[in-house]
C-alpha cells in the first residue's frame, strides 16, 4: 500500500493510523497463540511474566499422565474413524452433486450441509435425545458416528470446489476411448481431484479431533476426548499442564491445516493451468 | 441405403435414446449421493425433529396420572372435582409410588405451579395407604393444595401430553388458567433476558469484528502480496487453532494472576488485579478474536477485487479524500461487510463454550442456558424449546446468507 503523491497531510494521517491499527489489530489476533506457548515452558505454575525459570515439566506431565495420553488416543482412534467415513461418503456425495442433471439439488445440498450450520448445542441435544433411545450413548461407536456427520459438510464443501473446476470432457473422453466408469474414476477422475480429497480428509480429521460439546453431552468419562478432558480441566482445576496440551494442538492442527492451504494452492495452480 | 439407415436413426429414437441417457444419469448421480443423504437424514435430522418434537411433547403427567388426566378432560374447571377424580388421583399415586415416578410429577408439577413439588411427592407418598373413600376428604387432609383448583387447572393443562407451555415460557409467556397468554409473573421471567443477552452480545462482538476487520482487510487487499501473505499469517494461524485452545489461551490470559493484570499491576496502573475474567468484557473480547477473521476474510476477498484505479479516478475528478472513500470505495465493499458480518452474527448466536469458560453466570447466553437445563435442572422440554428458537433464528438468518452469498461458501473463508 503506498500513499499516492497528492495526499493531503488529513490523509497522510489517516494512512499511517490505519498501519498503526492494523499492526495493533494484528498483534491482538496473534497475542493469546504467542503468550500461551512460552508460559508452556514455565518452571513455576503460575501464568505470568517474567518466568522464574525455563522447564519441560508440563510436557512431561502431558505426555506421561494416563488421563491425558488416553485422551490423546481416544481423539485420534476416533479422528481416524471419522476422517475414513466422512471422506468416504462426503467424496461419493460430491461426485453425485457435481453431475449434471442431479434433481432437487438445492434441498439435497441444504440437507448434506445443515450439520455445519445447526448450532453444535442443538445438534448436541439432538443427538443426546436419540441415542438415549438407541443405547449409543457413552459409546466409541456413538461418539464416531456424531462426529462424521459434522465432519462430512466439510468432505463435501471442498471435494465439491474441487470439482467445479474439473473438465468433465476428460472423463467423457476416457469413456469414449472405452474405459468403463470404475477406471475412469481411478484413472482420470481421481488423480485429479485427490488434493481436494486429501484437503477434505484432513478438514474430517480436525473437525473431529477439536470438537468439544458433542463429547460433552454423549461421552462418560471412558470416552474421554482431548478436547473434553481440556475443558472439564480449565472447569475443575487450572493446571499449567493445559498450557502444554493447548501448545501441542496449536501446533498440530496448524501444521495439518496448512496442508490444506499447499493442496488449495497447488490445485488452484493445475487449474489455472488447464484452463 | 438400407444399411445407412439402420445406423441412422430418425429424430424420434433419438430423443428417446437422450432421455433415457439422462435418466440413467439421474439415476447414476442420485445413488451416488444416497448414501451420504441417508446417513445425514437419520443420523441429523430425525434427532433434530425428535429434538423439535420434545419441545411440544411432553407426555410425563398424561403417562403418570393416567386415569386422574383422563376424568380431568371432561371437568368444567368451576369448582372442585368430583370424589371420583379424588379417587382416581389415589389410584394413579398408588401407580406412581409404585413406578417411582412421583419425583416426576412434582417436578413437572413445579413447572406450572412454583413451589409445589414437595407437596406433590409428600401426598403421592401418604395417600398410596388410602384404600377406602371418600378419597376427597382425605386426600384434601394430606394437603391443602388438593382443595385450590388452581391445582387441578395445572394438572388438566399438563395432562394434555401435546403442551405449548415450554415454548411459551422462551418468551416469558404462559397460558393462564383462563385459557388466555400472558405474561409469566416478573420473578420467573428471565428467557426474554436471556435472549436480548444473546442478540446484544452477538451484535456487539459483530460490530467490534467490523470496526477491527475493516482496516486490515483494507490494508491486506492494498499490500503488495510478499508481504500480505506474511501479515496474512496473523489472520490464518489464529483461525486454524482450534475454538476450545484459543478460548483456553484467553482463559489463562484473563487470569488474576495471568499476564495482563500482572502488566497492569507491575506498571502501577492499578492496585488491584481487574476482574477480566469470568465477565462480560472477558467474553467480548474472546469470542472478538475468535471471529474476527471470520469477518474479515471476506471483506478481504471483496476488497481484492476493487481495482485501486476507481479510487483514483474519484479523486482525479475533484473528489476529496473522504467523500471518495465513502462514495465510492465504500459502497462496492458492501457485499463482503454484509457477508462477514451475517456469518460472524449467525456464528454467536450459538456460542456456547467461549462464555461457559470465560464468561460469569450472568454472561451466559441461549446455548449456554440449554446446556444448563440438561446438565442442572434435567428440564429437556426446556431445553428443546430453546434449542427449537435458536434453530429457527439460524435458519432464518442462513437463508439470508445465501441468498447473499451461497450456502457452500460458508466457513471455509
Amino acid at each position: 500500500m503506498k500513499l499516492p503523491s497528492y495526499a493531503t497531510p488529513f490523509e497522510t494521517f489517516v494512512y499511517y493510523a490505519t498501519l498503526v491499527f492494523t499492526g495493533l489489530v494484528l498483534l491482538f489476533l496473534i497475542s493469546p497463540i504467542i503468550a500461551i506457548m512460552p508460559l508452556s515452558f514455565n518452571a513455576e505454575p503460575y501464568f505470568s511474566y517474567p518466568m522464574p525459570g525455563l522447564s519441560l515439566r508440563w510436557y512431561d506431565d502431558f505426555f506421561t499422565n494416563e488421563r491425558w495420553m488416553s485422551a490423546v488416543k481416544i481423539s485420534l482412534l476416533v479422528a481416524a474413524l471419522v476422517t475414513v467415513l466422512a471422506t468416504a461418503l462426503g467424496t461419493l456425495a460430491a461426485l453425485g452433486l457435481s453431475r449434471a442433471g442431479l434433481p432437487f439439488k438445492p434441498v439435497i445440498l441444504g440437507v448434506l450441509i445443515s450439520p455445519m450450520i445447526v448450532p453444535v448445542i442443538i445438534t448436541a441435544v439432538a443427538i443426546y435425545l436419540f441415542y438415549a433411545q438407541l443405547g449409543l450413548i457413552a459409546t466409541i461407536s456413538g461418539l464416531v458416528l456424531a462426529h462424521t456427520v459434522l465432519a462430512t459438510p466439510f468432505v463435501v464443501v471442498t471435494v465439491t470446489s474441487t470439482l467445479s473446476g474439473f473438465d468433465h470432457s476428460l472423463s467423457r473422453a476416457a469413456s469414449g476411448l472405452g474405459a468403463p466408469p470404475l477406471t475412469v474414476f481411478t484413472n482420470v477422475i481421481l488423480p485429479i481431484i485427490l488434493p481436494g480429497i486429501i484437503s477434505g480428509a484432513l478438514f474430517a480429521f480436525v473437525t473431529s479431533f477439536d470438537e468439544v460439546v458433542v463429547a460433552l453431552f454423549i461421552t462418560s468419562a471412558e470416552q474421554r476426548t482431548l478436547p473434553k478432558q481440556m475443558f472439564s480441566g480449565i472447569r475443575e482445576q487450572i493446571s499449567p499442564t493445559i498450557t502444554a496440551a493447548a501448545t501441542v494442538l496449536i501446533l498440530f492442527s496448524v501444521t495439518l491445516l496448512i496442508g490444506i492451504e499447499l493442496l488449495r494452492r497447488r490445485s488452484e495452480r493445475l487449474r489455472g493451468a488447464s484452463s | 441405403m438400407a444399411h445407412a439407415e439402420a445406423i441412422i436413426p430418425n429424430a424420434r429414437q433419438l430423443k428417446l435414446q437422450l432421455k433415457v441417457a439422462e435418466r440413467r444419469g439421474k439415476l447414476r448421480a442420485l445413488m451416488l449421493v444416497a448414501p451420504l443423504f441417508l446417513f445425514v437424514f437419520i443420523s441429523f435430522v430425525i434427532p433434530i425433529v425428535l429434538m423439535l418434537k420434545n419441545a411440544i411433547y411432553d407426555p410425563d403427567i398424561s403417562n403418570n396420572l393416567p386415569q386422574t388426566t383422563a376424568l380431568l378432560a371432561d371437568w368444567d374447571g368451576k369448582e372442585l372435582p368430583s370424589e371420583a377424580v379424588y379417587a382416581a388421583l389415589a389410584g394413579d399415586f398408588r401407580g406412581s409410588e409404585q413406578a417411582k415416578t412421583s419425583a416426576l410429577i412434582g417436578k413437572r408439577m413445579n413447572y406450572e405451579i412454583a413451589g409445589i413439588r414437595s407437596k406433590v411427592i409428600t401426598s403421592a407418598r401418604k395417600a398410596k395407604v388410602l384404600s377406602a373413600p371418600p378419597y376427597k376428604d382425605q386426600i384434601i387432609a394430606i394437603d391443602p393444595i388438593w382443595s385450590d383448583i388452581d391445582t387441578w387447572t395445572a394438572i388438566k393443562r399438563a395432562g394434555s401430553p401435546i403442551t405449548s407451555f415450554y415454548l411459551l415460557n422462551t418468551l416469558d409467556l404462559e397460558s393462564k388458567p383462563d385459557g388466555t397468554i400472558g405474561a409469566v409473573d416478573p420473578g420467573r421471567a428471565v428467557y426474554r433476558d436471556i435472549l436480548k443477552r444473546t442478540i446484544g452480545i452477538s451484535l456487539t462482538v459483530t460490530l467490534l469484528t467490523l470496526i477491527l476487520g475493516f482496516p486490515v482487510a483494507y490494508v491486506l487487499a492494498n499490500t503488495p502480496a510478499r508481504i500480505a501473505n506474511i501479515l496474512m499469517i496473523f489472520v490464518l494461524l489464529p483461525f486454524w487453532t482450534s475454538l476450545l485452545v484459543r478460548t483456553t489461551a484467553w482463559f489463562v490470559i484473563l487470569q488474576d494472576n495471568g499476564p495482563i493484570n500482572d502488566l497492569l499491576l507491575g506498571t502501577g496502573l492499578v492496585n488491584h488485579p481487574l476482574p477480566l475474567i469470568f465477565s462480560r468484557f472477558g467474553t467480548i473480547v474472546a469470542m472478538t478474536h475468535i471471529q474476527l477473521p471470520f469477518t474479515l476474510l471476506p471483506i478481504y476477498s471483496l476488497m481484492k477485487t476493487i481495482p485501486p484505479s476507481y479510487m483514483r479516478a474519484a479523486r482525479s475528478l475533484g473528489g476529496g479524500p473522504v467523500y471518495s472513500f465513502t462514495r465510492v470505495y465504500l459502497p462496492q465493499t458492501l457485499p463482503g461487510i454484509g457477508a462477514g458480518c451475517l456469518l460472524t452474527f449467525i456464528l454467536c448466536l450459538g456460542y456456547y463454550i467461549t462464555p461457559a469458560l470465560v464468561g460469569g453466570p450472568s454472561d451466559q447466553m441461549v446455548s449456554g442456558i440449554i446446556a444448563e437445563a440438561i446438565n442442572r435442572e434435567n428440564n429437556w422440554g426446556k431445553a428443546c424449546a430453546l434449542g427449537t428458537v435458536l434453530l429457527t433464528a439460524t435458519l432464518v438468518l442462513y437463508f439470508v446468507y445465501n441468498r447473499l452469498v451461497g450456502i457452500d461458501k460458508v466457513k471455509l473463508g
